[in-house]
């Protein structure tokens, strides 16, 4: 062996190791003990069942699915609707702002969610800081509770993700051939038309992106209810973690994380189709 | 009037994304124990920090973490990205489509992934688990960072170098990897903040032995608001803030 097929060998087998190890593992373990029986000692055991999946489907636990998929749907729509004309706005400005102000959007992205979290509890709870400037300002006469509503949680969702979803809309954005917009003026179109028939089917590759960036984390993110909204609201990743650490059952939390998984493929599925479509449609 | 509608939609949402932020670090520094009021500027909290021995232990173990597996994960992701780039192997699809389930896939299936992993092995949850685990997210985006940074450069370049006789070890210290060199520490300074604020798959994988930071700020805050932890936070996003903007700048360094 020489050295290049030393060092191909070498930077193959050991990535190739560690993905084997740690990431596909453990992900078959998820998908197979989904399948197996709950024990409370080994924590899983034979024979195999489909318990779990019924169960998921139980009007009890379904109804937290749909409330998890209730609040990302929710969560898409306002980082979308927010997010879309900010990133609009931002591959407008002038070409020597923009480096800055791109940077302001991915400082956040890259900082830590928890501790932006936590800078909400402190604006927004009984004794906090738009209570006391609300009260000082003879506003309201007593403190409006703002904490533990679904509102905050809301709030929470939308103030961790929005930087997930402006920033695959600004790539497209950015991107696009401004005459393109010009050429449909030329011809008559109005802004609307513009947008609906140019601007928006251009940036739909950004738009899928996006959505999935916010769509997926959001069922996951449980430290956000449980610091905004109380024990009420429940995400599927609070159900997850309450099936690992409290009720102790694998199968059964293995099985929520398999959905998880369902809707991430099919996401992803869907973005995929619509990309090659896309790449396509542009060539030609 | 358009101009101005895109300004003040610009400007609110950037309010949005930095006033809590901003007040977060402002009241930091103030003296009140209880109240949202400001009562005068004052270091306390961070002084109090600093006797907070729970604390302090948190926040090297966490810096443990973070420096070890940032660079592990940057030196194996660099190799990966070559693998990628370079080579044809077995597998390479599969390798690919783990890449991009691990940036993909939710945190919370990867924590409880690796906590079913580790104790059907029989590892003690703490120290190295939580290495494995952070190196294990912090992986892809090294190996994507670099693997753009390769890619972008002209083989070219490094067929001349072996035709003018240089040995392969040459090539790659002397030709390759002054190229990469910035997406290489931008993907160590990035993999370093991603381990130093992960919250969700720490919090499966770490045991009562090893506290570490993020848990134990999320704890703190479980319990209620105390002053303590506004000085903290505001430490540790000062601290990412550089790591980012300096990776900010070595990435768009490579695109000159």
């Amino acid at each position: 062996m020489n050295e290049k097929q030393g060092f191909k060998f070498f930077a193959v087998f050991l990535n190739m190791t560690w993905f084997a190890l740690f990431v596909l593992a453990p992900g078959l373990m998820v998908v197979g003990i989904s399948f197996l029986t709950r024990d409370i000692s080994t924590f899983f055991a034979w024979p195999l069942t489909l318990d779990h999946y019924r169960e998921l489907v139980d009007p009890v636990y379904a109804k937290v699915l749909k409330n998890s998929l209730v609040y990302s749907f929710n969560t898409t729509l306002l980082c979308l609707g927010i997010g879309y004309p900010f990133a609009w706005f931002l591959s407008r400005a002038p070409g020597h702002r923009r480096p800055l102000l791109l940077m302001m959007v991915i400082i956040p992205f890259w900082t830590s969610s928890l501790i932006r979290t936590y800078a909400l509890v402190i604006l927004m709870k009984a004794n906090g800081i738009i209570n006391t400037v609300l009260l000082a300002a003879g506003l309201v006469s007593e403190p409006v509770s703002m904490l533990y509503t679904d509102a905050a949680v809301y709030v929470g969702l939308v103030y961790s993700l929005l930087p997930f979803m402006i920033l695959p809309l600004y790539a497209v954005l950015e991107k696009m051939d401004i005459r393109l917009m010009e050429a449909a003026r030329d011809l008559g179109a109005g802004s609307f038309q513009v947008f609906i028939h140019v601007v928006l089917p251009l940036s739909l590759p950004g738009v899928m992106a996006g959505c999935i960036m916010v769509f997926l984390p959001a069922m996951g993110l449980f430290y956000i209810p449980d610091l905004l909204g109380g024990a009420k609201t429940m995400l599927v990743g609070n159900f997850i973690k309450n099936q690992f650490l409290t009720a102790g059952n694998w199968p059964f939390g293995s099985a929520a994380s398999v959905f998880l998984l369902l809707l991430m493929v099919v996401m992803l599925g869907i973005y995929f189709f619509i990309s090659t479509r896309f790449n396509r449609s542009q060539e030609s | 009037m358009k101009r101005w509608i895109g300004i003040s939609w610009v400007s609110t949402v950037f309010a949005f994304l930095y006033g809590p932020l901003l007040v977060l670090m402002v009241f930091s520094f103030n003296q009140a124990r209880y109240t949202s009021e400001w009562q005068g500027f004052s270091l306390t909290w961070y002084a109090s920090l600093l006797e907070n021995q729970y604390l302090l232990d948190a926040f090297v173990n966490s810096l443990t973490v973070a420096f070890v597996s940032s660079l592990a994960a940057t030196a194996m992701g660099t190799l990966g990205a070559f693998a990628i780039a370079w080579y044809r192997f077995a597998g390479k699809k599969l390798f690919f489509g783990l890449v991009y389930s691990v940036m993909m896939s939710p945190d919370i299936v990867m924590g409880i992934s690796l906590l079913m992993l580790f104790v059907t092995a029989g590892i003690h949850p703490g120290f190295f688990t939580l290495l494995v685990a952070h190196i294990t997210f912090c992986l892809p985006f090294v190996i994507v960072l670099v693997h753009a940074r390769i890619a972008g450069f002209d083989p070219a370049v490094v067929d001349a170098a072996r035709d003018l006789g240089a040995r392969e070890h040459e090539v790659f210290l002397k030709i390759v990897f002054p190229m990469i060199l910035p997406a290489v520490l931008a993907g160590w300074l990035l993999s370093f903040t991603l381990s130093l604020d992960d919250v969700i798959i720490s919090f499966f994988v770490t045991g009562p032995g090893f506290e570490i930071l993020p848990l134990k700020i999320y704890s703190m805050v479980k319990l209620g608001v105390t002053p303590e932890v506004n000085a903290l936070c505001t430490i540790l996003f000062v601290l990412t803030l550089a790591a980012v903007l300096v990776a900010h700048f070595l990435i768009k360094e490579k695109k000159k």
